[in-house]
């Protein structure tokens, strides 16, 4: 039996932590995330948990730590926001590239400048390139079990990729929801000891990160894309088996009254909660208007998204992110590319908006639905729209 | 290491590498001929050379030999011809000649 507790994200995440019986948190604490490491590091002081907590100097360091740590076959948890995730980028790839299964908790965070504390996505669309499992969260409960589905699919000899789960800064890291924490007994059941068999170790000496001269890196870096992708079997698989324990279920791509859609609007995070109720009062007054949530980001659901899109006449993607001179928002640009091979696909309109914690309200996205339907009719010169910004916008072009 | 085959780059296709590109089998370096980009040789001079051993100590790659007269030599198969040993002979017994004028 599972309890009903009221938890904000950050503690949600540090309890799905300290359920996961990690052996080793390094992590440097950084505005919104710094109540996932505060609470975390208190566990360990407590012995609630028995793990070593590395007290870093920086999220460079907090990152290379946990490499080290996944190398030596400890299970190892990092955590940190916005500038924190930029400053540890190079380290990403190094944890991705060799396979070493360590997750982290991002608040996510506006980056700097202006000097922004508050969510936005920016910070997650500037390391999607990096070879990690990337999932976003809607609401603490999905924050618990995304970082608790972290582990269990990471680990997988099949996967050996290092996960990141995705949580609004504030929004959801600072706001608290009702949670149900299951027993330790289910979760150690969903969650087997971590067992990396080229685990560092004097006795069986082998060599982590030689480097690749250029007649190996390209073989090296398509094996990774080629198991990265099919790593996605074993995700949803994963996902299955945490409903079959903790009686929730979750997909790639999620769908919300999308049924006979005809507009789909495309959400991350938490803003897709308060889009639902827009769709729900739209669907009261008979229009056939539903939401996807794109959950997992990477590796991309293409096909699970294709599907999902493919009988709807238009796609609103919205986008808490600029790509700067880019040919859209990163997720608007990335799903205009997924959907150009489709024999019939939807017309695509992208949003910008919510930057900085900037609030998206219900009537944001009533004008998002109403504004995007009449690009997608009339067309318009800017590349993408925008939702709550003061001053007409103009200028957003080729 | 002796009587194994030296692996290269085109023994192995993106399909048959170990996951995270590790190298499971140890101290293979041994077999790589490192030497050959060097591009200054050391040159021993017996008769300034008191066989103290600091080339020895101080070679980074572990590169140098003790003989059985008891005078130190590179190995040339596998020195880079980085020069701490010319540098830090007391004797000044090494000096270091570019490869080309061998």
């Amino acid at each position: 039996m599972s309890r009903r507790v009221a938890l904000e994200g950050s503690h949600a995440v540090a309890e799905a932590v300290r359920m996961a019986n990690v052996d080793v948190i390094a992590s440097y604490p950084i505005t919104p995330q710094t109540h996932i490491p505060e609470r975390l590091a208190e566990m360990v002081a407590n012995g609630e948990l028995d793990a070593e907590y590395i007290p870093v100097e920086s999220e460079h360091s907090a990152m290379s730590a946990c490499v080290g740590a996944a190398a030596v076959g400890a299970r190892a948890f990092n955590t940190t926001s916005g500038q924190g995730l930029e400053l540890m980028h190079e380290v990403l790839y190094v944890a991705s590239s060799m396979r070493y299964p360590t997750v982290m908790a991002i608040c996510n965070r506006g980056l700097s400048a202006p000097l922004s504390v508050w969510a936005d996505h920016s910070d997650a669309m500037a390391v999607r390139d990096t070879g990690w499992i990337q999932v976003f969260c809607q609401n603490n409960q999905e924050v618990f079990d995304m970082t608790l589905w972290a582990f269990r699919v990471g680990e997988d000899p099949r996967v050996l990729f290092p996960v990141m789960v995705y949580l609004d800064g504030f929004t959801l890291s600072h706001v608290i929801e009702p949670v149900n924490l299951p027993q330790q007994e289910e979760v150690d059941r969903f969650l087997p000891k971590l067992q990396y068999r080229f685990a560092l170790n004097p006795d069986n000496p082998m060599t982590h990160g030689a480097f690749g001269p250029p007649d190996i890196y390209t073989e090296a870096k398509i094996a990774q894309e080629v198991a990265f992708r099919k790593s996605k079997e074993v995700l949803l698989q994963g996902w299955k088996e945490f409903g079959d324990i903790f009686g929730r279920y979750y997909y790639p791509v999620e769908l919300y009254k999308a049924e006979n859609a005809k507009t789909l609007l495309v959400l991350q995070g938490s803003l897709s909660e308060t889009a639902k109720l827009v769709v729900d009062k739209r669907r009261e007054s008979g229009e056939p208007v539903g939401l996807i949530y794109l959950r997992l980001w990477r590796p991309f659901p293409l096909h699970e998204f294709r599907q999902a899109v493919k009988d709807v006449d238009t796609l609103i993607i919205f986008d808490r992110c600029i790509s700067f001179g880019g040919p859209g928002g990163p997720v608007c640009s990335e799903i205009r590319s997924a959907l150009y091979d489709m024999e019939r696909r939807p017309k695509v309109v992208g949003f910008v908006g919510g930057l900085g914690g900037r609030d998206v309200s219900v009537g944001d996205f009533e004008h998002v639905i109403d504004r995007g339907r009449e690009v997608a009719k009339k067309g318009s010169e800017e590349i993408f729209e925008t939702v709550g910004v003061r001053g007409e916008v103009v200028g957003i072009r080729g | 290491m002796a009587g194994k085959r030296l692996k290269t780059a085109y023994d192995f296709t993106w399909r048959n590498m170990e996951v995270g590109n590790i190298v499971t089998e140890a101290g293979n370096a041994s077999l790589r001929r490192t030497g050959d980009w060097r591009t200054d040789r050391p040159i021993l001079d017996k008769e300034k050379c008191n066989k103290c051993g600091l080339c020895w100590l101080y070679c980074p790659d572990g590169a140098v030999e003790l003989l059985e007269d008891g005078y130190y030599e590179p190995d040339l198969y596998y020195c880079k011809g980085c020069g701490i040993c010319a540098d830090v002979c007391k004797r000044e017994a090494i000096i270091m000649i570019q490869e080309e004028e061998i």
